[in-house]
């Protein structure tokens, strides 16, 4: 890491995706994956800040039990555009998107994606689909929850419900096109000797989410558009006063937003199996359970969908079965987390920042999954049904997991993607700020949505305040967490130290080439003939 | 590099048989997204007709059963002409590939030209939910539910055969600047696969909308 290349002087000048073309025309008209990659990251920075301002205000708003910050109307609208914007439009493209596209041919030793040209269009398409729910927001919001419940999304709100049902149909088509340019890229485009059991874990996580995007977004699709349809023409597809069934809407809308989830933890985990192998310096322990672990929480979690609809007037025989479909995909998690630890078991760990990333997620991943469990089990999830308990879980899940190895990947790969190092003790305080005050913001929704406080309310009896107190205050010093990243990673931009190739001293094809990555990424085809995570080779070589 | 080879294989491949193999993964990938996409409006549809067989069957029986039995046997035909198209791109029959193209386009639009009759006869039998529905029947909500998945199903497919036409149409353009030949065709081919599935989702609505329980 202390590698003191002086900050003016170029190692391999004009020979980068950065350098390789100048103007706003190279970057908007570009099919490098990597440099779609960046266009992703701006914009998904961008929705993460939006996102984030509308949790301040929700939870400004909650601070005291009377409704003083914000009008009920509004604040419905906050918590829906909340959930909208962090879901549609940071979570499920964050780790793909950005890592994935990025990181992904290189992985598998390849120029570029299958389909460049089509690895553009997905990022137009997502780039309309968020103009659309700018638009909505300039047209005075949506109210619905970002689960559109019918009939109240398509006959009784008042709010810009048609415009956002567009939005977000819209964005499902670079959700799709995304997934088919993954699938076939980990299919077609591996360098020779890299077999399936070669790749790297990172790699089998996104096949796997690939495969969800593919099979699961075309169905929210229709049913968000079925929606629009209703609301349109004032038709009933889903309203029980002319005849439709609500309960329809909700399997359809579940069949895909369920198994969202996954796409959207799924990226993390592979994220997680990279680093945790790179910095306690061994292969992943039990490597083909890890894989499949991916394609079985893939699979079950096309399976579960009615575990959100227990009191959702659906059979008792259902919710049985969903139940016990849904305890089953604990069991591939689990084998994730005690493969991570049993990775580390005498290991030569290291303390980098990722690393503490990764320290956090396998700690608030497994609060997280076990509440799940709560939650997956038919008579327990009456009572904590609609309550912060299920807000506590997750938040535990996306921003303690997802987000949590979203930043263990940006801060892995930076030197990768930029060439520039950032300030390790920067980074290692916002690491540790973001874990504590992530703790204190979503614990206490635990403690509080198990004494019965629903979520969805900006109005709550005067007993729930401590928790309210404490959360908010959480939320404060998460977001100064957040913020630091913004300004050390900008700020290595300009001043920081250049990377070497292979700052981490890792393994895999991405390190082997140069921090930033030439254009066409590899001279010629590498030839794979080694395992993934061959960290005992590396370390006879090194000593 | 490959920019050298042949020009026709993009910088992302080594061969253009690997270019080939990832194209065809690429759409089959593609159509596994439509099969999902129609299959989502199937299985709403099936669910609502199970829990008003009477009512959907009424409403089967306003549609003309001839028209799309027609239209059904234009679509068949259609399907042996684009095959036949792809046949004469794989001998490199330029001329072939343009005739049966054009004949694939031209039934594509008789199917469209009969889809606006039938869609016109529904307007005036003030069949439109949403716009002039109005039946005499004690289930007249259920039978305008029918018509919404009718106009939902047999739209998406519409606008599926405006985009296949709209293929079709540059690949004559292509082909008659001699972008194909038997080392290359690929495009057509694949245009093939969709042109057949979107027949296909033709063979499964009909019967699930017009004939199934009608008297």
């Amino acid at each position: 890491m202390s590698n003191t290349v002086a900050v003016a002087s170029h190692p391999e000048p004009d020979n980068n995706y950065w350098t390789a073309g100048y103007g706003l025309k190279s970057w908007l008209l570009t099919t490098d994956h990597k440099r779609i990659a960046i266009l992703y990251l701006i914009m998904i920075s961008v929705f993460f800040v939006i996102g984030g301002l509308f949790a301040v205000l929700i939870r400004l708003e909650l601070l005291t039990p009377a409704g003083d910050l914000v009008s009920s109307d509004t604040y419905n609208k906050l918590f829906t555009l909340h959930g909208l914007v962090m879901i549609f439009f940071f979570l499920i493209p964050s780790i793909p998107a950005v890592m994935g596209n990025f990181l992904i041919p290189i992985m598998i030793g390849a120029r570029d994606l299958a389909f460049p040209r089509i690895n553009l269009l997905s990022w137009y398409v997502f780039a309309i689909g968020g103009m659309t729910t700018f638009a909505v927001v300039l047209f005075g919001g949506v109210d619905t929850g970002w689960t559109f419940y019918t009939p109240y999304s398509s006959t009784y709100s008042k709010t810009a419900v048609g415009l956002t049902a567009i939005g977000v149909f819209i964005t499902g088509f670079s959700s799709i096109l995304t997934g088919l340019n993954f699938v076939v890229t980990i299919h077609k485009m591996r360098a020779p000797g890299l077999t399936w059991f070669r790749l790297p874990l990172f790699v089998w996580a996104h096949y796997a989410t690939s495969l969800i995007m593919l099979i699961g977004t075309p169905v929210v699709a229709i049913t968000i558009l079925l929606v629009f349809l209703e609301r349109v023409f004032g038709v009933g597809i889903f309203d029980p006063a002319l005849g439709g069934d609500p309960v329809l809407f909700q399997h359809l809308f579940w069949f895909y937003s369920h198994p969202a989830v996954y796409i959207m933890i799924l990226p993390s985990m592979g994220v997680i199996s990279e680093v945790v192998a790179c910095f306690s310096r061994k292969r992943i322990f039990g490597y083909g359970f890890v894989a499949f672990s991916s394609l079985a929480i893939a699979v079950l979690g096309f399976l579960i969908w009615g575990h959100h609809m227990f009191t959702s007037g659906q059979s008792i025989l259902a919710g049985m079965v969903f139940s016990i479909l849904t305890m089953l995909v604990a069991i591939p998690s689990a084998v994730k987390v005690f493969n991570w630890t049993a990775t580390m078991y005498k290991g030569s760990i290291s303390f980098e920042t990722p690393m503490i990333y990764v320290f956090g997620f396998l700690g608030l991943f497994t609060v997280g999954g076990l509440t799940g469990l709560f939650l997956g089990a038919l008579g327990l999830d009456v009572h904590v049904h609609d309550t912060y308990f299920v807000v506590a879980h997750f938040h535990y899940i996306m921003v303690g997991g997802a987000i949590m190895g979203y930043l263990a990947a940006l801060h892995f790969w930076w030197p990768k993607i930029t060439g520039k190092l950032y300030s390790e003790a920067w980074a290692k305080l916002s690491a540790i700020i973001i874990f504590i005050g992530f703790n204190l913001t979503f614990f206490p929704q635990f403690l509080v949505g198990y004494l019965g406080m629903p979520r969805r309310y900006h109005v709550y009896p005067d007993e729930f305040q401590i928790f309210h107190i404490l959360s908010t205050a959480g939320a404060s010093i998460l977001a100064i967490g957040y913020a630091f990243p913004a300004f050390y990673l900008i700020w290595s931009l300009f001043r920081g130290e250049a990377a070497p190739a292979n700052p981490w001293n890792a393994k895999g094809l991405e390190w082997t080439v140069p921090s930033p990555p030439p254009k066409h990424n590899f001279d010629t085809i590498p030839v794979v003939k080694e395992e993934a995570y061959d960290y005992s080779r590396l370390e006879e070589e090194v000593v | 590099m490959s920019e050298g080879h042949s020009g026709l294989v993009a910088h992302q491949f080594e061969t253009a048989e690997q270019q080939k193999e990832t194209v065809n993964l690429g759409m089959w990938a593609f159509l596994i997204t439509e099969v999902m996409m129609f299959g989502a409006l199937f299985s709403a549809y099936g669910f609502y007709r199970a829990q008003y067989p009477a009512a959907f069957a009424a409403g089967s029986d306003h549609l003309n059963y001839f028209m799309g039995a027609f239209n059904t046997a234009v679509l068949i035909c259609s399907s042996l002409t684009m095959a036949l198209g792809v046949q004469a791109a794989q001998q490199g029959k330029r001329k072939g590939i343009i005739l049966f193209l054009l004949l694939t386009i031209l039934l594509g639009g008789i199917f469209l030209g009969v889809k606006v009759l039938e869609y016109a006869d529904k307007y005036e039998h003030h069949l439109m939910p949403g716009i002039n529905f109005s039946v005499d029947s004690p289930f007249a909500a259920q039978i305008e539910l029918f018509y919404c998945f009718y106009f939902a199903m047999t739209g998406l497919h519409a606008l599926h055969m405006i985009v296949g036409i709209a293929i079709l149409g540059t690949l004559v353009v292509l082909s008659y600047r001699r972008r194909f030949s038997a080392n290359y065709y690929n495009p057509v081919e694949m245009a093939g696969l969709y042109w057949h599935f979107v027949d296909i989702v033709w063979i499964f609505l009909f019967p699930f909308l017009y004939l199934i329980g009608r008297s």
